[in-house]
């Protein structure tokens, strides 16, 4: 029997990704039209009690990796404990996801193993047999589908918050074999990490984004844009010009040179809208636009555009959601 | 210190794509750049070497053409191109790693400086390949870079932070936006530009056979998004607007 159908399990301070998820229930599917198993790897320093998830979510078996080496992400121990664990068990997919944990074992693993990878999907599907991976290229200005006829593992990132979740079933458990991880000698010394505290979701990950551009007209406005980020449960985000004029760090650019972002909804303030903002936010399930000009280039790919001045229209769209809450 | 850069050259940001009639993406007529995250690796390549001596080598994948960005590399500060054309065959990033670690193993190297995207069909996946198959330690989206005596101590963006990293000399760095202001060449630098060495190899000068340059995926077909519809403005005084954009969200879209 192959080895199987894998998924890496990525978690941050003891909890799963979101996209783990996503991974799971499309891996599922995949499973179970080729009849293999669903596996999940799940590396760190105390992550066991994460394998109880995994088995909701579908996976058939928990490969664990512990150890205080794995204590923080370094490429080498990841990469090392990783490949070896493929090597043990030959599965004919591995699946992780777009992060910046993910993209980077990605692709040193699939060196060392030497086989294909494709980066950044927003779609895999088997046809005649064959898995068809779906990617967007030149910034979401096209699409490319591609297959890796020989190579296996077949190896691919998934772009976070685009492919559903299916819901858990509980009480579904999955097997959990622990492996001693081989992390080998690892190169890259960590000296020091320095973590913003937020209580607002990861830009990648949210289900909602409020967004400021050069229109906000200074770094102290973006509180307001925090206030209505807070009302909705949602993410803060800002275009190049605003990053570029201090008023936001660039771990908020959205963007063709920033994150690339797919919420349900993107509320757009005071961003023209340039090819290059649409290019980090174009996949967005709905676009809302707030611009004191009609001609922007933002109204041509928004869903609901308001023509207005921001600082009279955002302090009332906070009001209206607040009243709309408060309703429940 | 010497440093090499792999640099590729991308469609511009602005461009519009389309299709030509073998359903490939078109690339007559597109003006061309230096991938922007390359352009900040050659700028911390020149001033790694203007601290430390030694030399600034820029490496590229890619056809003719390729030689316009690998000049204005040269025009600002580095000191010689090499310019390897796959000769009009299909490549995938195991092969463009394949042939970049060829060329940068036959060189003398300190330091190996890549961007951490390509912004056009590029996967971040490059650099990696080259680092493992060159077998150095890799640090990806660097955006502070401190070079000191046989290591290098890297400040990269993690989720939600950044971590400071330090790994032995020779590695593999790739560069992320905030890690400089890339300089623009200066008149001289475009002059001298001209005299420098730009190299230009194919697969048979670098010892490589067919069979090691076979690339491990394959494109099925290429095709452009369907547009997106457009949408309307919500009229009226802003707190009317207001009110029904938030009565659209929730009663049309039924997202809040
Ligand atoms: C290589 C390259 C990479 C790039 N990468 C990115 C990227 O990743 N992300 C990105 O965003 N950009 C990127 N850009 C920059 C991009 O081209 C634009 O310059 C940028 O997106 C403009 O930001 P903006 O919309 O905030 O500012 P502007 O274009 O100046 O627009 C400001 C808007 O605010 C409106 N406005 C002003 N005051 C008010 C008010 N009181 N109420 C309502 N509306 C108001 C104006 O009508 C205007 O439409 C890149 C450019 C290049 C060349
Ligand atoms: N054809 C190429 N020639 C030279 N360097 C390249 C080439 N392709 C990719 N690179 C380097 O690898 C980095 C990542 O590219 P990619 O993996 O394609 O996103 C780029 O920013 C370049 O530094």
């Amino acid at each position: 029997m192959p080895g199987g159908i894998w998924v890496y399990a990525e978690q941050k301070d003891g909890k799963l990704k979101k996209v783990t998820l996503e991974l799971l229930s499309a891996a599922r599917k995949i499973a179970d039209e080729q009849k293999e198993e669903l596996c999940a790897v799940l590396a760190g320093r105390d992550v066991a009690g994460l394998a109880g998830t995994l088995g909701e979510y579908g996976a058939d078996k928990v490969y664990l990796l512990q150890s205080d080496a794995l204590e923080n992400y370094t490429t080498d121990g990841y990469t090392s404990a990783v490949t070896a664990l493929v090597r043990e068990h030959q599965p004919s997919v591995f699946l992780l996801g777009y992060t910046v944990l993910g993209r980077d074992l990605a692709a040193h693993v699939a060196q060392r193993l030497d086989t294909g990878l494709f980066t950044d999907c927003v779609d895999v599907r088997l046809e005649d047999g064959q898995l068809v991976f779906k990617r967007p290229i030149y910034a979401g200005k096209a699409f490319f589908e591609g297959v890796c006829p020989e190579a296996r593992p077949v190896m691919a990132t998934v772009r976070p918050n685009v492919l559903p979740v299916n819901p858990p079933q509980a009480g579904r458990t999955a097997q959990v074999i622990e492996v001693s991880p081989q992390p080998g000698s690892i190169r890259q010394i960590i000296r020091d990490v320095v973590r913003q505290v937020s209580t607002r979701p990861e830009l990648t990950e949210a289900d909602i984004i409020v967004s400021g551009g050069r229109g906000m007209k200074g770094p102290e406005n973006f509180r307001l844009l925090e206030e209505l980020a807070d009302v909705l449960g949602a993410a803060v985000g800002a275009s190049r010009a605003a990053v570029d004029a201090g008023w936001a760090p660039h771990s908020m650019q959205v963007g063709q040179t920033g994150k690339t972002v797919s919420p349900t909804l993107y509320i757009a303030c005071g961003i023209s809208g340039a090819i290059q903002h649409l290019a980090g936010m174009g996949s967005s399930k709905y676009i809302v636009a707030i611009n004191k000009d009609p001609e922007a280039n933002i109204f041509k790919v928004a869903d609901y555009g308001i023509v207005g001045d921001l600082f009279e229209v955002v302090p009332l769209l906070i009001q209206e959601f607040k009243k709309l809450k408060e309703q429940g | 210190m010497n440093i090499v850069v792999m640099l590729k050259q991308t469609f511009d940001t602005e461009a519009r794509i389309t299709l030509d009639e073998k359903g490939k993406i078109n690339r007559e007529g597109v003006s061309l750049i230096i991938n922007p995250y390359d352009e900040f690796a050659v700028e911390e390549g020149l001033r790694v070497k203007e601290k430390s001596k030694g030399e600034v080598t820029v490496v590229s994948v890619g056809e003719a053409q390729v030689q316009e960005a690998l000049r204005q590399a040269l025009a600002m500060g580095a000191d010689k191109a090499i310019l390897v054309s796959p000769g009009g065959m299909e490549v995938d990033e195991y092969v463009t790693a394949t042939i970049l670690a060829r060329v940068i193993g036959s060189l003398q190297y300190d330091l190996i400086l890549a961007g951490w995207r390509a912004i056009d069909d590029g996967s971040a996946q490059v650099a990696a390949r080259v680092a493992e198959i060159l077998g150095l330690p890799m640090v990806n989206m660097v955006t502070r870079l401190e070079v000191g005596e046989g290591s290098v101590l890297a400040t990269r963006e993690i989720e939600g932070g950044n971590e400071v990293v330090e790994v032995p000399l020779p590695a593999v760095v790739t560069a992320q936006k905030g890690l400089n202001e890339p300089r623009y060449p200066t008149m001289r630098g475009i002059m001298q530009a001209k005299k420098k060495p730009m190299q230009k190899m194919t697969l048979q000068d670098l010892g490589l056979d067919a069979g090691q340059v076979v690339p491990k995926v394959r494109a099925v077909k290429y095709y452009l998004p369907p547009p997106r519809k457009p949408g309307r403005i919500i009229p009226g005084e802003a707190a009317e607007a207001a009110s029904a954009l938030v009565r659209a969200l929730r009663e049309e879209a039924k997202i809040i």
